[in-house]
């Protein structure tokens, strides 16, 4: 669906992007995170043309929009929507209002326009609040205006600029609730940028880590969770600085799909005959799924160490030894 | 010299300064009408043709009709109205067939409000949030989309306020254009105040120059907050609202 293909873009000395690829299926939600300034605002203004790569191509529904001017890109941007942190609303005009703006640059009449602004405000949940000025709204509702707006298109893309990182984090559970909800209903594709990792284990099927302008991994979430030194892996699931403990060998395991369910350190503990100690843990549902992490202490040092990363490969959980050497 | 206890006095002081007033009005609203229709687009126009602005400036063209439309302003801004009035006698004259009375007077007070005026809504226009011009953008919307639906109800209320300053500046100028005959309460100041010695006419004309001032004012205030939404009106919330930090 969208297919950001070998992309370059500079402003000046500083290179925004730098050789980025990236592929989003139809009906995917992919996360693209990233410190601030690691070029994921502009990656997403290439897909709907606000900026523009020096180099490479970005091609949308096999429209290549790098190459669209005037009214064939208005009309290619119908088919991609936008969320903003700031949620962009024009104070001085209503909710339906706000709607209808979008509506009217589809070219839809003026009776079309206030009735669809209608259904689109209560697909999201806001038909009550049709007349209230964004200032008289909250930020998770202001954000369903947002929503509604960029979606009054009917676009096959929505893409989202940080729209919950002004939220607090109930509303952005809901807000993420709505879009995986949408994207299910109407078939959408979601490209979202973030910095939290919380967005990306709510609601993506996939995930790409941007810094400096390049992509680092990408993949789908659980291929990432089951790569090797995967930093999105680790940064999903978070268990802090190692510790330092004398005597013992520190592991990493991560889980993903079936192997949560088994009593994998259970059988370690017993058929190895190791004091294992469990130093913290983390699961999660993605994708359907349970994944996660879990620290252990492994009395005895090196070697104890090693064999309980065979004994875990073999029952196919990927250990990693976290040196506290 | 003027006898305030002649019965004569009072009806003709009434008819003069009420005739003065209504020529004042009459110049003063043809005037800032003409400059609202002029001067609104060309203050849009500048703002959007700027460096980087809404209307697609990085073009060539874009940046010649910014550069003349600001030279066009400045220069309008830059002359005294007087000698603006003076130098623009065979203009009125060509365009009005005379450059005497309340009439011809409207040209000047025109001139020199448009510019004024464009820098007011070019002001105006500068405050509108540029993150908007983007999601106009990302809607596909039109230059005049943009412009119509998001960047007029955005800064309305600072263009209303902008009308109140034009407008008083406008009256101001009037009472100038009474010195070529142009008519108006300046007019009446000059012949009865300075030629007459009639302090009374002096101070009737500036207590309803005054009062009408206060007018215009207090008018455009109360439409600019009624045009603006952005800072909420607490009667209008729900009296109860859900919490939300983000809200702020």
């Amino acid at each position: 669906m969208i297919t950001i293909d070998h992309v370059s873009r500079s402003y000046g000395d500083v290179r925004a992007l730098d050789d980025v690829s990236i592929q989003v299926g139809r009906g995917e939600i992919f996360g693209v995170v990233g410190q601030s300034g690691a070029g994921k605002s502009t990656l997403l203004r290439l897909v709907n043309a606000i900026e523009r790569p020096d180099s490479g191509s970005v091609v949308v529904d096999d429209v290549e929009l790098s190459a669209l001017q005037g009214r064939e890109l208005r009309a290619a941007r119908h088919r991609i929507g936008m969320v903003f942190q700031h949620f962009n609303l024009v104070g001085n005009r209503t909710a339906a209002q706000n709607v209808e703006f979008a509506l009217e640059a589809v070219g839809r009449t003026r009776g079309d326009r206030k009735r669809e602004a209608r259904d689109m405000l209560d697909l999201v949940g806001l038909a009550h609040r049709a007349d209230a000025y964004p200032s008289e709204l909250s930020g998770g509702q202001r954000q369903r205006v947002g929503i509604a707006r960029a979606l009054a298109s009917k676009p096959d893309v929505l893409l989202s600029d940080e729209a919950t990182s002004a939220l607090d984090p109930e509303t952005t559970r809901q807000i993420l609730a709505l879009v995986q909800r949408l994207s299910a209903d109407l078939g959408l594709t979601v490209l979202l940028i973030t910095h939290e990792m919380e967005v990306v284990k709510q609601i993506c099927d996939g995930a790409a880590l941007l810094e400096s302008g390049r992509v680092v991994e990408q993949g789908p979430l659980l291929d990432l969770v089951n790569t090797p030194g995967s930093r999105l892996a680790h940064d999903l699931f978070p268990l802090g600085e190692a510790p330092d403990l004398p005597g013992f060998g520190i592991l990493d395991l991560t889980f993903a799909g079936g192997e949560a369910e088994r009593p994998t350190i259970a059988l370690l503990a017993r058929d190895l005959g190791l004091d294992v100690s469990i130093l913290g843990a983390t699961i999660e549902t993605i994708g359907g799924q349970q994944a996660g992490r879990t620290r252990l202490a492994i009395p005895g040092g090196g070697e104890a160490t090693a064999q309980a990363v065979t004994f875990l490969a073999e029952r196919g959980v990927r250990a990693e030894a976290v040196s506290s050497r | 010299m003027i006898d305030v206890t002649d019965p004569a006095f009072w009806p003709d002081f009434l008819e003069v300064l009420g005739k003065g007033t209504l020529e004042t009005l009459w110049m003063t609203s043809v005037a800032m009408l003409i400059t609202i229709v002029i001067g609104l687009p060309l203050g849009i126009l500048l703002v959007g043709t700027e460096e980087g602005g809404f209307l697609g400036a990085s073009t060539r063209r874009g940046r010649i009709l910014n550069q003349v439309l600001g030279f066009i302003v400045n220069l309008g801004r830059s002359v005294p109205f007087i000698v603006l009035m003076i130098a623009l006698i065979p203009f009125t004259r060509w365009l009005v067939g005379s450059f005497i009375g309340t009439g011809p007077a409207i040209v000047p007070l025109t001139v020199v409000a448009i510019p004024f005026f464009a820098r007011v809504v070019e002001i105006a226009v500068k405050e509108v949030d540029a993150g908007l011009f983007e999601t106009a953008d990302s809607l596909g919307a039109t230059r005049w989309q943009l412009v119509r639906r998001v960047v007029l109800p955005q800064a309305l209320p600072s263009i209303v306020l902008g009308v109140a300053t034009t407008a008083t500046s406008i009256i101001n100028f009037s009472a100038m254009v009474g010195v070529v005959g142009g008519g108006g309460l300046g007019n009446v100041a000059l012949t009865y105040g300075l030629h007459r010695y009639s302090w009374a006419h002096i101070i009737a004309v500036i207590v309803i120059l005054f009062v009408l001032v206060q007018l215009i004012q207090w008018g455009c205030n109360a439409l600019a907050r009624r045009l603006d939404r952005s800072r909420g009106r607490s009667r209008a919330l729900p009296a109860h609202r859900p919490p939300d930090p983000a809200a702020v």
